[in-house]
């Protein structure tokens, strides 16, 4: 190669972005709940707990998308709930990825007795099922929404330690690291100006499915009666407290559950689709 | 005579990945006749291999044929459809990579996939096709050739694997053979064996080939014709004789005047080492390797190495002799088990977390990859600007104007500093790689194997860049390095490593000149020459045929090159370990043979 | 390799002596104990609770407790629960094979299924085939298991009346009636874990492409399915055996929701019920019983791929 190389062209706007379809209509939907989860209780027609008709009222009756078991409006309590569903997603997301980032690079860095125990630890954990020790501490500690958070951040935890540890195991063997170490640094910097910033894209990967992750474990703890508690409007406790409509031939768990799905099957889409953008074809792919 | 391949206005596109397709080769073409070996020589990024690869109907992921016909006994390849294409790869075209070692797939028993293209394409049955592998293992000199078909990649050597790659390829009898740097990944004393057995097979079969490489002296000995490629563009073909002494273009002579004479050839000054300067660097004694426990596993016994202040030592020795291992030792970074580092005077710490600043300052270590070595998340201002911080507490606009004077040190436009390693070539992030180690003001740098990665062209500004800091600003060099030539030009003081111990070391003159160790005889010996003829002459020596016998082996007892020493007392050399011995003043060879009878 | 295959057991039995002591410490730190949680509401009697620790010999340090309770389960004696004095052992044996059964049916039916799935998405990789599996599959995986349950119950148990919606076999059920009632439980398990196992099948060979000697079969006019099954498959066994047992673990112990909605009687039930009765031994029983089947598991998975890999098979 000779001695001058490319200077990589300037980004322009969304377009470098190279959003395929799958992945913009993602997005929309993203966006729209996230806007819903701003400005949802104001466009709400009734109150979130209020109670307008008969219970399990049809699709186009006295709510729009009917009512509930207690009578109360299907869409107001949607409008609500979005909200409690991603902000606890959100919470439990982000405490799992300082502690569990924060482990796993030093482990990492540090490797010797201080990983050794921890990954043992780790491992001995991830015998357990997560939904098992949520429901164990919860069971023993009460349903508060302090209780709720720590308990699937920290359970959440886990599984970020894990990923963090092996993204940091490969980066931390990178020359650029030794050459840090070789002039001195310390671990603190190691940490956040050498393997940080190089482990963005697979950790924002990962962000992406652990909060998708989040908000699967958030509902499933609704769904068994662990997880936000009644009046408060959330989508999965939605889906519990309608289950025995179904049987009626009301929808009001099916819809709660479907919004649920729209959100989780929306973020995996933009998650798949920044992963993919990170590589290139390969040998077999263009083979015919 | 007829054409196997002729290739005519051949381009190919390429692309980053997302980014847009630009052409990587431009309008090339030539021809290869039966039973001719045609070379493709260039710099890295030239296209030899895009273009080796196209008269598969191959390109490579990002890659795609735009123009030009291709045309393979005949038969127009760019017409052809999946099957077809699939017949051509598998009967009459077939290539050999750089490195054996990744192209057999770790699964699959040697042998089965020596056989699976004349099997697979119905050439020839299952017993057939073993029966001409192990003929073909026979010419290859492969040891044990009725076996080694039974066994996994993993359990030969490079250079055996190699040669198997080269048996894979002529097992379905092609009629255009592809080598694409099928030496370059070899350490030189296996070089030659392999690339003598390439040769002898290509004449005896008498199939057309492309032999890519970067190495004019490996051209050398076994081309017809050369064709010298640079962006993608033919510079100039001709038969290697013409290329060799009498280049006609500007940029084969260029190539020509970077390669460095082998360093038996060199003139060297003889002097003794009486009026050494005091060492700024000494690592006595020291024993050092990885792991702990059950795995643990020594590689550096007994090493000592002195540096003389303003002095260039240099390190040579094959791959996984201990090299890296004992820079790491000296930076603190793989901390040594036994022995001391002593750092201008002062007793250094084996770790480097505990060292102090003016330790840590005084010696600098510069890795081999430029690419891992930079953070590709930092601009090269802070990359710069991290040591003037952290050695000197420079802020502001008076680290911005150090920023820029270092950048001018190592001759780089000042603008760099805003640009981040991605976007600089090979040899620039080496120069970068440089100035961040000047950042600190050393007194000492350790450079490992800076210039391996790189260019001819690019590798010998390096040096002289090196060469030129180190008068200027009174730096002591320890030059770590498997190419001799390079080592031969640059350094005092030669080191020579073997399998972890010290075999010998000296003042240049004195390593380079006779009386040598044998391994230094066997390097030296190695080192390919542009002379045609060499390949032959060097191949039929005792002491190459030794040599090929056995691979580095760290072992604890007894001298480390006796499992290939063509010289070896029986009886002695493997049980005994042989201490360094006193030639003359400063050099000191570690065998067991009298010095008068020690190789000339 | 044999001394690989130890280590790999011993580090097994490590892990399940560390799950176990976390187990212990867990339902330690909790707050109540045994004794608390028998007594019930007369809990705020300080001379009975006392009377009542000494006689199940709580007053006795943990450590000499855990190494009763451990060496206890490795007897096969896993206690005796509060809620209803009876021996734990015997409350799951019953519950184990409904568990039991559900797993092996949706493994015999998902594990095959996602392995062919895989590679064929691998070899028709970016085909449309290929394409409409990852987003169903993705789509699959982020869909909460309690819609795919109630979505299918609604769908063939509610409207069309096919199948049944409660999975509790009972012992005079012929196979036709346990396939008809079990249909829904192992659809809706099988969807999560066929899902998730496709991905990875597809991922580890796929992954495998960018390798040189890929790259080599290519140039040796192999075509594509035989480069898969033959060349990239045998490299990325490790892989698949680790999702395998991940999923396996997940079938047993994971199925809380699966059980709740098709009324299993089953382990994760069992464990639901001791959370809510604060029946401490039973809830360390389940706890055990789940974290063995994963550590057995993984450590199959994990001697699996050591016995397939030819580097450990044929030392040099
Ligand atoms: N981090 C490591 N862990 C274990 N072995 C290593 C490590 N780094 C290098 N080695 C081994 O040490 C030996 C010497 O390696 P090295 O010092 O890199 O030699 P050289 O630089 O001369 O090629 C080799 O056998 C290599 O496989
Ligand atoms: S000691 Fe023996 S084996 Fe070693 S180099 Fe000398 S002669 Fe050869
Ligand atoms: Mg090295």
């Amino acid at each position: 190669m000779s001695d001058v190389a490319d200077k990589p062209s300037a980004s322009k706007g969304l377009k470098s972005l190279r959003l395929t379809p799958t992945a913009s209509i993602a997005g929309i939907i993203l966006i729209f709940w996230i806007l819903v989860a701003f400005f949802g209780p104001a466009l709400a027609p009734y109150g979130e707990a209020e109670i307008i008709g008969e219970s399990f009222g049809p699709i186009g009756g006295e709510g729009i998308l009917g009512t509930d078991k207690l009578g109360r409006d299907i869409l107001t309590r949607l409008l609500y709930g979005v909200r409690t569903t991603l902000f606890l997603a959100l919470i439990t997301t982000v405490i799992s990825f300082v502690v569990g980032v924060v482990l796993g690079f030093s482990a990492a860095i540090l490797r010797g007795w201080f990983d050794i125990c921890i990954s043992r630890l780790v491992e001995a954990f991830m015998a357990f099922p997560s939904t098992m020790l949520a429901l164990v501490v919860i069971g023993a500690m009460g349903t508060s929404i302090t209780v709720l958070i720590m308990t699937v951040g920290l359970v959440l935890s886990i599984g970020v330690f894990r990923v963090s540890r092996a993204i940091g195991m490969d980066i931390s063997v990178m020359d650029y690291v030794e050459s840090a170490r070789a002039r001195g640094e310390g671990v603190w910097w190691i940490i956040t100006r050498e393997v940080l910033p190089n482990a963005m894209p697979p950790l924002i990967a990962e962000f992406g499915l652990r909060f998708t992750f989040s908000i699967l474990f958030l509902s499933g703890l609704s769904f068994l009666g662990l997880g936000v508690q009644e009046p408060a409007a959330d989508w999965g406790l939605m889906v519990q407290e309608n289950m025995g409509g179904i049987f009626l031939g009301s929808s009001s768990a099916l819809i709660p559950a479907a919004c649920i799905a729209s959100l989780t099957i929306c973020m995996n889409l933009i998650v798949d689709w920044f992963q993919q953008r990170q590589q290139g074809e390969t040998v077999l792919e263009k083979m015919e | 005579m007829t054409d196997v391949l002729s290739i005519e206005d051949l381009w190919v596109e390429g692309r980053p990945p997302g980014g847009k397709y630009k052409p990587i080769v431009k309008g090339v073409s030539f021809n290869v006749k039966k039973g001719e070996v045609v070379a493709l020589i260039g710099e890295s990024g030239s296209g030899k291999s895009t273009i080796s690869l196209a008269s598969m109907g191959f390109a490579r992921p990002g890659c795609r044929i735009s123009a030009g016909t291709i045309k393979v006994n005949g038969e127009n390849v760019m017409d052809m459809t999946t099957k077809e294409r699939h017949k051509l790869r598998g009967e009459k075209v077939a290539y050999v990579a750089q490195s054996a070692a990744a192209s057999f797939n770790p699964a699959i028993k040697i042998g089965d996939q020596v056989i699976e293209a004349p099997v697979f394409h119905g050439l020839q049955t299952a017993s057939e096709a073993t029966e001409v592998a192990v003929d073909l293992y026979k010419k290859l000199d492969l040891p044990d050739a009725d076996r080694i078909g039974g066994r996994y990649p993993h359990q030969v050597s490079g250079g055996q694997l190699q040669r198997l790659m080269a048996a894979m390829a002529l097992s379905c009898g092609p009629d255009l053979l592809i080598l694409d740097e099928p030496t370059t990944a070899l350490d030189v004393t296996t070089q030659i064996e392999v690339l003598k057995a390439f040769k002898d097979i290509i004449r005896e079969q008498n199939t057309a080939a492309i032999y890519v490489t970067h190495d004019l002296a490996v051209v050398a000995q076994v081309a017809d014709r050369i064709l010298v490629l640079n962006g993608g563009e033919v510079q100039e073909l001709g038969d290697t004789d013409q290329i060799v002494h009498n280049p006609a273009h500007e940029y084969t002579k260029t190539l020509m005047n970077a390669v460095r004479p082998a360093p038996n050839q060199l003139e060297l000054d003889h002097k003794t080492g009486d009026d050494d300067p005091a060492p700024i660097l000494t690592a006595s004694n020291i024993t050092a390797g990885y792991g702990s426990g059950p795995s643990k596993k020594t590689i550096l016994r007994d090493v000592t190495v002195d540096v003389p202040e303003g002095s260039v030592v240099g390190v040579i020795g094959e791959s996984g002799c201990g090299k890296s291992t004992l820079a790491r030792v000296i930076a603190g970074l793989t901390p040594q088990w036994e022995g001391e580092v002593t750092i201008t005077g002062h007793k250094a710490n084996p770790r480097v977390e505990k060292r102090d600043k003016e330790t840590l300052r005084d010696c600098q270590i510069v890795f081999q990859m430029a690419d891992t070595a930079l953070n590709p998340r930092q601009r090269i201002s802070d990359l710069l600007g991290r040591p003037l911080q952290f050695y000197h507490g420079l802020k502001g606009k008076e680290k911005a104007d150090r920023v820029a004077e270092l950048l001018e040190l190592v001759e780089l436009p000042a603008a760099f500093a805003s640009r981040f390693p991605g976007e600089l070539s090979g040899g620039q992030k080496q120069r970068v790689n440089l100035a961040r180690s000047l950042a600190a003001n050393p007194k000492l740098v350790l450079c490992d194997e800076v210039t391996s990665a790189l260019d001819t062209v690019v590798a010998a500004s390096v040096i002289d860049l090196l060469q030129d800091l180190k008068e200027r600003l009174g730096l002591s060099y320890m030059f770590i390095s498997h190419d001799l030539s390079t080592v031969a030009s640059f350094a005092d003081h030669i080191v020579v490593l073997y399998a972890g111990r010290v075999v010998e070391k000296g003042l240049s003159s004195q390593v380079f000149q006779p009386p040598y160790h044998p391994y230094t005889q066997l390097l030296l010996n190695s080192v390919p020459e542009m002379r045609q003829g060499w390949l032959e002459e060097v191949a039929t020596t005792d002491e190459a045929k030794a040599a090929s016998a056995g691979s580095v082996e760290l072992r604890e007892v007894g001298c480390p090159f006796s499992n290939r020493c063509a010289k070896a007392i029986k009886g002695v050399c493997e049980t005994k370990t042989p201490p360094l011995r006193k030639i003359e003043t400063g050099h000191e060879i570690a065998c067991h043979l009298e010095t008068d009878v020690l190789p000339k | 390799m044999l001394q690989l295959i130890v280590n790999r057991c011993l580090q097994g039995l490590l892990t399940l002596v560390l799950a176990s002591i976390i187990i212990f410490a867990a339902t330690e730190i909790l707050p109540g104990d045994v004794a608390e949680a028998i007594l019930g509401q007369n809990r705020n009697d300080a001379a009975a609770l006392e009377a009542l620790r000494e006689e199940l010999g709580l007053n006795r340090p943990a450590i000499v407790r855990y190494f009763d309770w451990f060496f206890g389960i490795l007897q096969g004696d896993l206690g005796v629960s509060l809620s209803t004095d009876r021996p734990i052992a015997d409350m799951m044996s019953g519950r184990i094979w409904n568990t039991a059964r559900l797993a092996i049916m949706t493994a015999c039916v998902a594990i095959p299924l996602a392995l062919i799935l895989g590679l064929i998405s691998a070899i028709r990789a970016g085909g449309v085939l290929d394409k409409s599996l990852a987003v169903t599959t993705l789509s699959l995986i982020a869909v909460p298991e309690f819609f795919i349950g109630l979505g299918l119950m609604t769908i063939f148990a509610v409207e069309l009346k096919w199948l049944g919606a409660n999975a509790n076999i009972r012992p005079y059920y012929d196979f036709g009636r346990i396939v008809h009632a079990m249909a829904l439980p192992v659809m809706t398990l099988g969807f999560a874990v066929l899902a998730h196992m496709l991905r990875m099948t597809r991922a580890s060979v796929i992954n495998i492409f960018t390798s040189p000697y890929i790259e080599m079969a290519v140039l040796k006019g192999i075509p594509k399915r035989r480069i898969v099954m033959r060349h990239a498959l045998p490299n990325a066994l490790s892989p698949i055996f680790a999702v395998i047992a991940l999923n396996l673990a997940y079938m047993v112990s994971g199925v809380i929701i699966v059980e709740t909605i098709f009324a299993v009687p089953g382990l994760s039930r069992l464990l639901i019920d001791g959370v809510a009765l604060r029946d401490i031994p039973l809830i360390q029983a389940c706890a055990m019983l789940f974290g063995a089947v994963y550590i057995v598991v993984n450590l199959l998975a994990d001697i699996f791929s050591i016995i397939f890999n030819p580097r450990l098979r044929f030392p040099k």
